[in-house]
Order: structure tokens, then C-alpha cells, then sequence
């Protein structure tokens, strides 16, 4: 299966979205990504059991920081697939590409580079 | 512990706003046990701020640092190699550990960053509920650790009032009505003569009403 997604996504793994702090967000953004996608087991497939829960929640509360900041809550986004899904993996990677290609650039970015 | 909400973003923004050098001065007590002012809040704020920063084309620059305690000289002492360095402080710290910073460092303009809120308890992850009020004369004996002056809307010392619904307080259906608790405690522990007992009016003087309040350990003074 040969599945193509968008070049400008740097994929980051960890060993489960549970372990995605807050923080790992933000300095994102203060690096100058446009936008950042949480991609996480199916719910109720945690291997962790609540893993994903914990981080879908995480995403809420970070949408509410970057809000206040300015940045737009819009950039960040959670999806739940199956590992195996290659196929819904592509698609997410271009719906997220698509949607922040509209958004435009981070406007924390002006003075990163 | 003391609990604390952080102030909005933009109320924290305004009073930065003249000042490009930050200290961002965060407490590892009880401000970190309830997730506002520790050291990893200290992180996400110094992050927001730059973000808002960078977005509108000011330059920041942010120390963030965590002191063991606030409310201690001690600690409050530990960063004066450094204060020097910034324009401005803005503590996470509760009240306490803001008048510390502030009369340890008088030519300092220090700011709080959170709304020191109230004396409680953690009841699970992510709540916390106002358990006292530090009225100076504890009661807890006759209401079997449950506090009226805190958890009962009224403060009433012989309760409950008439608004005691469903053991909810009449002030919402989420608070529960602490003579409530307190009266099913007694029954529980089999002790309701307790409750026949009546409670005299209190004397509020070794409360906030007696005036700010000192505790002086002449033994302990070096
Ligand atoms: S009776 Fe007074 S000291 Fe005791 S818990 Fe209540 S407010 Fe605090
Ligand atoms: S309903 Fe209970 S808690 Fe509420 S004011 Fe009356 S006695 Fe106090």
C-alpha cells in the first residue's frame, strides 16, 4: 500500500498521545509550526487504557491557551485512528495541511526565522 | 493548602506591558499541589507570554524560576544575585509569597500573576474544595471534621437553616449543606448529643475581624 501525504508535516512519535504535554505544544508553536495534530489510538483502545482520553482533554485546555495568546485555537487539533488505518492517516495529514494552509502562517512566526 | 486561580491572560499582559525583562518567579508548595503557580505552570506561562509577544512584535525576555518556598526570606533571598537582571517580577506564588518577594526587593515593582482564592483540600484530581477559613478558634470537635464556618454558606453554628434541601445547600444543588454532612456524622459515630450541645455566638476576634493576626514563637527568634 503506497500512500502519499503532504511533505510539510514533521511527524514526531511517541509512545503514546497520553505523553504529550502541554508544553511539547507550545514550544512547538514558539518554534514556528503553523499548526500541530495529535493523532491517537481509537477511544477505548488505549493501550494505556486512558491515554488518549487524558490528551484529548489536553488538547481542549492547550486550545484555550493558545486562544488567549493570539495564536487561534483552531491550529491544534486531536484525531483518533487505528494503527492500522494507513489510509484515514493520509487523509487526516491532508484535511490538517489543507485547514491550516488557510489559516495561514503562525503569527508568532514573524521572528523566529 | 492555599489554592489559587491564575488571572486571565490579558490582565496579565496589561501589567507587563511597559517591561521587556521578565522575571517569572513560580512557588513549590502549595501553588504547585494545585497546579497554578509551580514550576511547570511557571513554563506554560513564560511560553503564552512569548507566543503573545513574538505574535505582536514586542521583545520579551523571561527568567523563569521556581523557589521553594515564597513566603520564607530564606528562599525569597536566594534570587537576589540575579533580581537585579529585570524590570519587572510576576509571582505565581499565592499572596503570601508575593509580599515576601515585594518586601524583600522594595525597589522591585512585583506583580501576582494568580488570585490567591482559598484554604482547602484536594478531593480528587483536578478539584479542590474551600475547607477553612482560619477563624483561630477551631471547632471541628463538635462537627466531627466538618467545618460549619467554611462549608456552611451561612457560617451557622447551630444548623441547619430552614434552605437545607435534599442535603443540598439552598445556595446550589452542587454544595452540600455541611449541617447535613455534619448531622449524618454524628448519627454515623454515634454521637448526637453532640448536636444537642448548643454552640454559644463566636467570639470572631481570633478571626480576620480581630485585625491581621501575628504569631510570635518567642523561643524560635534568633
Ligand atoms: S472551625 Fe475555624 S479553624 Fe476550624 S476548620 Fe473551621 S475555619 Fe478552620
Ligand atoms: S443549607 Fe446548610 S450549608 Fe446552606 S446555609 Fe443552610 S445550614 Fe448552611
Amino acid at each position: 500500500m503506497r500512500l502519499s501525504y503532504p511533505t510539510n508535516i514533521k511527524i514526531i512519535k511517541v509512545p503514546c498521545t497520553g505523553r504529550v504535554d502541554i508544553l511539547f505544544i507550545l514550544k512547538a508553536f514558539e518554534n514556528g509550526a503553523d499548526g500541530v495534530c495529535l493523532i491517537g489510538c481509537l477511544e477505548g483502545e488505549c493501550h494505556f487504557l486512558t491515554g488518549n482520553i487524558r490528551a484529548k482533554k489536553r488538547v481542549e485546555y492547550i486550545k484555550s491557551l493558545l486562544e488567549e495568546t493570539g495564536i487561534g485555537a483552531e491550529r491544534v487539533a486531536m484525531y483518533n485512528i487505528s494503527a492500522a488505518d494507513g489510509r484515514r492517516f493520509a487523509e487526516i495529514a491532508r484535511e490538517m495541511t489543507e485547514k491550516i494552509k488557510a489559516l495561514g502562517p503562525n503569527p508568532a512566526k514573524k521572528q523566529v526565522e | 493548602m492555599i489554592v489559587a486561580n491564575r488571572k486571565p491572560f490579558e490582565e496579565i499582559m496589561e501589567m507587563l506591558k511597559p517591561y521587556k525583562k521578565i522575571l517569572l518567579l513560580g512557588c513549590n508548595e502549595c501553588v504547585t499541589v494545585c497546579s497554578v503557580g509551580g514550576a511547570k505552570e511557571v513554563a506554560v506561562l513564560a511560553s503564552e507570554i512569548r507566543l503573545s509577544r513574538l505574535k505582536n512584535i514586542i521583545p520579551v525576555e523571561i527568567k523563569e524560576h521556581t523557589l521553594e518556598r515564597q513566603c520564607d526570606p530564606e528562599y525569597a533571598l536566594s534570587i537576589s544575585s540575579f533580581v537585579n537582571d529585570y524590570e519587572i517580577i510576576i509571582s505565581m506564588a499565592c499572596g503570601c509569597g508575593v509580599q515576601t518577594i515585594a518586601e524583600t526587593y522594595r525597589e522591585k515593582y512585583v506583580v501576582p500573576a494568580v488570585n490567591t482564592t482559598f484554604m482547602g483540600s484536594s478531593e480528587e484530581h483536578g478539584v479542590w474544595r474551600e475547607k477553612c477559613q482560619g477563624c483561630g478558634n477551631c471547632i471541628l470537635d463538635k462537627t466531627l471534621g466538618i467545618c460549619p464556618v467554611t462549608r456552611c454558606a451561612k457560617s451557622i453554628l447551630n444548623g441547619p437553616c430552614g434552605g437545607s434541601q435534599g442535603g443540598s445547600c439552598e445556595i446550589n444543588k452542587d454544595t452540600p449543606c455541611a449541617w447535613q454532612l455534619i448531622i449524618d456524622r454524628l448519627k454515623q459515630m454515634n454521637m448526637m448529643e453532640k448536636y444537642l450541645e448548643i454552640q454559644p455566638v463566636k467570639d470572631w476576634s481570633t478571626s480576620r475581624d480581630g485585625g491581621p493576626r501575628t504569631r510570635i514563637r518567642e523561643d524560635l527568634r534568633i
